[in-house]
């Protein structure tokens, strides 16, 4: 309510909704449970970014999605609901229907993720012919439009050559051209600025961003990088240990971070807050934990300042608060001090307009929420 | 089309192969985009010591099944080829043209052949040949190949172009032309079999040993053997090989099946042994004319030489398994 | 391009000098002496004498290499001791023989390797893979000639299909244009004589490339494995594309690109294949004429069939590089690094 209601977008249909989705990885040594019970949902037109550390399972939900797991991966549980219909109930080709043309991916390598041997022509004009049934020639014309859109320069020349006879970035426009070029729904971009440098970075985050209202696709941005997110997002979604934990909009999860660990991750932002006294760095203290044993109640339980007895052994739920946000944790983080004053945010608490104190619609203070 | 599709993503096979792939998978670190799981990095074996080699070596030799299996029944060749000719129920050199040609039978298991000799009698007695001279020939190769390619890739230079050179154009006439012509050199006979087979896969060793000793020869600490003041060869021989040695070790096991193979030529050529030695290849060339008379005559001594070459390329491929753990996640 | 080829051509010379003195010492300083065999045993010491001077086989081993080799380079590579005919003639008569067998096996073997070695990696772990594995195990281990015995023994013995050796029927055998009877055949519009012809060849191709194939298998295998583990065969599912088009060009075109070599290379290795295939099905090409040769020490003709193969041999090499490079556009002629 109070917090952020600047956009729109939860008012457009829901295009994409992802409820209870599970995705496991059976192995010889024990099943790791990469995705658990995920829900989402995206709105038609706005920007959802999924946050978290490596191992979060931010991935392997998106692969999960598009159902472009490999083996061992398999989704166990939940449905994908694409404008109505469940995506998991698609046979094969109907499924192939839908990738790359109402829904398309970038990956986070621009590298490796086109293939070697075939000219960017030939890699373009594939799925565009697939899905916009195009003849070879309309289909080249569209493909040199599209590399023209995410800012190739002299595109009839560049569509002859072969991926590695271009830069990081350069290729990182052509995979954005590739997933565009069949005018999706949505776009999921998978890390899509990682292997970038940072100047690469920002153009290709500027592109999204100006192509999404060029064409008015909804995106899911999948990234560990916050300020990746303050840039780009309308609603954050928070993962860790292949659980959501917590979801806002952008706008309040920057301002107001509920769960311990998205306080962490705020923290760790380099010049996001004024660290202005010591310099360094914070860094959320522990390790992720083996996925192949994770621990009994909240996954973050060893690594958090404000753990309570009850977190070691109770798994929280996840707990629909006002204004759509929703959080996994038994802690008020805004009301309670941390019990660990060695790794304390207290005093560093997020840019937003204040800490802790006078958060108006906080929940109702008091230690414990569930 | 829908053949392919089987294998589509999100195919669940069942789960016992999963689980080995799954582990490849994540040794890979593929199937994960986000590294799902702490990579079980099997890390370079380069500096250990040679005791925690062999043990390696075994351990993963011991998981691999194929492997265990051929390593038993090599050992039962050997076993074999040592005790074979003492366990024949016949002699395997004696002739009794009144029983030539004769079919499997009770008294002769594997027949007779056109001389009358009891196949089984000389399928036991050959094991010997085929293994001395395919052990032979391979140290012949091994040794000569490494001093060669040690003294090319440490000394480099117009050493190296010249030694090199000449491995080239041995590596440019068939293995086995170069056998025939050397055999037609040498004259008839087992020894001269074994010289021609072991000089013309040199190369091979040759160029393993070079490469790696070009590839190890700038590491710090043959550097650092050098500044204690260690001789050439004593660094040669107490440091790079030692790490050449699982490559070397695989390259000459998968070396006696081939030399084995070559022998089993030259015999059915008829330039091995001599008769009535009893000897696989040989066996068959001989019998080569009574294809549809007494198919049992062709039958068992190609069996035998196929058998032993395949339990030699199965053990090769676990040892290179075993002892190059980036070849496992093939 | 031009510029690699010829700098590649220019560097294969060297190789066949050494290789020609390598032949050269083994025949001439090592090997029996050939007079009293081509003369036979009751030659007298004076015409074996007489003989060796006429062959040159008196003059210093140097002097007869120069010889040979300003020969060579003429394109004279001597005559056959025992039929007199110049070596050139000897060897192109049962050339095409052997390369026509060669080829027949090496396309068979790369059509079946590379098919099996797909499905073996698509299929990873199930029964297509554990069979194909098993299949290309046994083909790496059996041996050519017993290979051969057993298929005349199945196929012409007991089932009578196909004929047990030889090229062709006598009587069928077209006129020779290019020695190829199979294309010989086609010119000449003789049906019934190209279907001899290949009922003649499937068995010596299947022995013959069954080595090969077990080798492209399994190079198939793990390349094509390699690539399907690549970040773009992701992309290319995400497209929306058949999964045969995924398999059939996204992974088979990048996994092609060694296997190109490897079939290269086998390609060679089949020449030295050939000696022993042709000795089972009575194939009239090089391989049995080579070593009735060597054991007859007619040195003149196993210099010559030596040095050709070993051409010819560098030539498949060249031609497996520029496949290579072909195939994979990253690969440019000026920045490639001496082999």
């Amino acid at each position: 309510m109070t917090t952020s209601d600047t956009t729109t977008t939860s008012e457009c249909p829901i295009i994409l909704d992802v409820k209870g989705l599970s995705t496991d990885f059976v192995m010889k040594r024990g099943t790791v449970q990469a995705v658990r019970d995920v829900s989402f949902s995206v709105h038609a037109g706005e920007v959802l970014a999924i946050v978290g550390e490596s191992g979060s399972g931010k991935s392997v939900a998106s692969l999960s999605i598009l159902q472009l797991l490999q083996p061992p991966g398999r989704v166990v549980a939940g449905e994908v609901r694409y404008r109505g219909q469940d995506l998991l109930l698609l046979s094969k080709r109907e499924m192939r229907d839908v990738r790359g043309n109402k829904i398309s991916m970038i990956f986070q390598e621009p590298m490796t993720s086109l293939n070697p041997v075939f000219t960017i022509e030939d890699q373009l004009t594939e799925s565009i012919r697939t899905h916009m049934k195009l003849d070879k020639k309309a289909a080249t014309e569209r493909a040199i439009e599209m590399l023209r859109l995410v800012g190739i320069p002299s595109p009839e020349q560049r569509i002859k050559e072969y991926p590695h006879q271009m830069s990081g970035g350069m290729r990182q426009r052509v995979m954005t051209a590739m997933a565009l070029s069949c005018d999706p729904d949505l776009l999921i971009a998978d890390e899509p600025t990682t292997a970038l440098d940072v100047t690469i970075q920002a153009q290709i985050l500027a592109l999204l961003a100006d192509l999404r209202e060029k064409i008015g696709m909804a995106v899911i941005l999948i990234t560990h990088d916050l300020g990746v997110v303050a840039e780009s997002a309308d609603r954050v979604v928070v993962m860790y240990c292949g659980q959501v934990v917590e979801e806002a909009t952008a706008q309040a999860l920057f301002e107001r971070p509920l769960h311990p660990y998205t306080l962490g991750l705020l923290e760790s932002i380099p010049g996001m807050e004024d660290t202005e006294d010591d310099g360094q760095l914070y860094m959320i203290p522990g390790m992720v934990p083996n996925p192949l044993n994770l621990p009994k109640g909240c996954a973050f339980a060893p690594r958090c300042s404000w753990a309570i007895d009850r977190c070691a052994s109770d798994m929280p739920p996840l707990v629909e608060l006002e204004d759509g946000r929703k959080l996994r944790c038994f802690v008020d983080v805004t009301a309670v001090e941390p019990a660990a004053p060695a790794c304390a945010p207290a005093e560093s608490a997020p840019a937003g307009p204040t800490p802790a104190g006078p958060s108006p619609a906080g929940p109702a203070s008091g230690e414990v929420r569930a | 089309m829908s053949e392919w599709n089987q294998s589509s993503v999100n195919e669940v096979p069942s789960r016992g192969s999963e689980s080995q792939k799954a582990d490849e998978t994540f040794a890979m670190g593929i199937a994960l985009p986000d590294g799902q799981i702490p990579v079980y990095d099997h890390d370079e074996t380069f500096h250990e010591k040679p005791e925690n080699q062999w043990l390696e070596m075994w351990r993963s030799l011991r998981a691999n099944r194929a492997a265990l299996v051929s390593l038993v029944f090599v050992l039962a060749l050997v076993v074999i080829a040592v005790i074979g000719p003492y366990i024949t129920p016949y002699n395997p050199i004696e002739t009794e043209m009144s029983n030539a040609l004769k079919p499997p039978s009770a008294e002769h298991w594997f027949g007779t052949d056109q001389l009358g000799m009891d196949i089984f009698s000389r399928v036991i007695a050959g094991t010997r040949v085929s293994l001395t001279v395919g052990l032979l020939a391979v140290s012949i190769a091994l040794t000569t190949g490494i001093v060669l390619g040690a003294i090319a890739g440490y000394a480099g230079g117009w050493v190296d172009t010249v030694i090199m050179r000449v491995m080239d154009m041995m590596l440019a006439i068939p293995s086995i032309l170069l056998a025939i012509t050397l055999m037609a050199a040498l004259g008839k006979g087992i020894d001269k079999a074994v010289i021609a087979i072991g000089l013309v896969s040199i190369p091979e060793y040759a160029r393993i040993v070079r490469g790696n000793i070009l590839s190890i020869k700038e590491n710090d600490y043959i550097a650092a053997a050098h500044v204690v003041g260690l001789s050439d060869a004593r660094i040669i021989f107490r440091h790079v090989l030692p790490n050449a040695l699982s490559v070397i070790i695989v390259r000459a096991t998968l070396g006696i099946s081939s030399a084995i193979l070559d022998t089993a030529a030259l015999g059915f050529l008829g330039l091995g042994v001599q008769p009535p030695q009893p000897e696989w290849g040989d066996m068959l060339g001989r019998a080569r004319g009574f294809i549809f008379q007494a198919p049992h005559t062709l039958l068992y001594p190609g069996m035998a030489i196929t058998a032993t070459v395949l339990a030699f390329n199965l053990l090769g491929d676990g040892l290179r398994d075993a002892l190059d753990p980036r070849a496992r996640i093939k | 391009m031009l510029k690699y080829v010829i700098k590649r051509v220019l560097m294969v010379i060297p190789v066949m000098i050494g290789v020609s003195i390598i032949v050269f010492a083994l025949m001439r300083v090592f090997s029996p002496d050939p007079a009293p065999i081509v003369l036979g045993q009751h030659a007298t010491i004076e015409t074996i004498e007489a003989w060796r001077d006429a062959n040159g086989l008196n003059d210093p081993v140097v002097t007869q290499y120069f010889k040979y080799l300003t020969g060579a380079f003429k394109g004279d590579l001597g005559t056959s001791y025992y039929t007199k005919t110049p070596v050139t003639e000897e060897i192109f008569a049962r050339f095409p023989a052997t390369i026509e067998l060669a080829i027949a096996a090496i396309v068979f073997a790369s059509i079946v390797g590379i098919l099996l070695g797909v499905v073996a990696a698509v299929k990873k772990n199930s029964i297509f893979d554990a069979a194909g594995s098993l299949f290309a195990l046994v083909g790496v281990s059996i041996p050519i000639f017993w290979l051969g015995i057993l298929l005349i023994m199945f196929f012409s013995g007991y089932l009578h299909l196909l004929p047990s050796g030889g090229r062709i029927d006598v009587l069928l055998k077209p006129a020779e244009v290019t020695g190829f009877y199979m294309i010989d055949a086609l010119l000449e519009g003789n049906w019934e004589a190209f279907g001899n012809a290949l009922q003649h060849i499937i068995l010596p191709a299947l022995a013959l490339g069954m080595y090969s194939m077990a080798i492209i298998t399994r190079m198939t295998r793990s390349s094509m494995l390699e690539t399907l583990g690549q970040d773009y065969i992701r992309t290319a599912r995400a497209k929306g594309i058949s999964e045969g088009k995924v398999i059939g060009k996204h992974a088979l075109r990048p996994s092609l690109i060694p296997v190109t070599t490897v079939i290269g290379l086998q390609f060679g290795s089949l020449l030295g294949g050939a000696l022993l295939t042709e000795s089972v099905f009575s194939w009239p090409g090089i391989g049995k004429f080579t070593v009735d040769c060597i054991l007859k020490s007619d040195f003149p003709v196993v210099q010559g069939i030596v040095l050709l193969v070993a051409v010819i041999f560098a030539t498949i090499n060249l031609v497996a590089d520029l496949a290579y490079a072909t195939l994979d556009p990253r690969i440019k002629y000026s920045s490639k690094k001496e082999r």
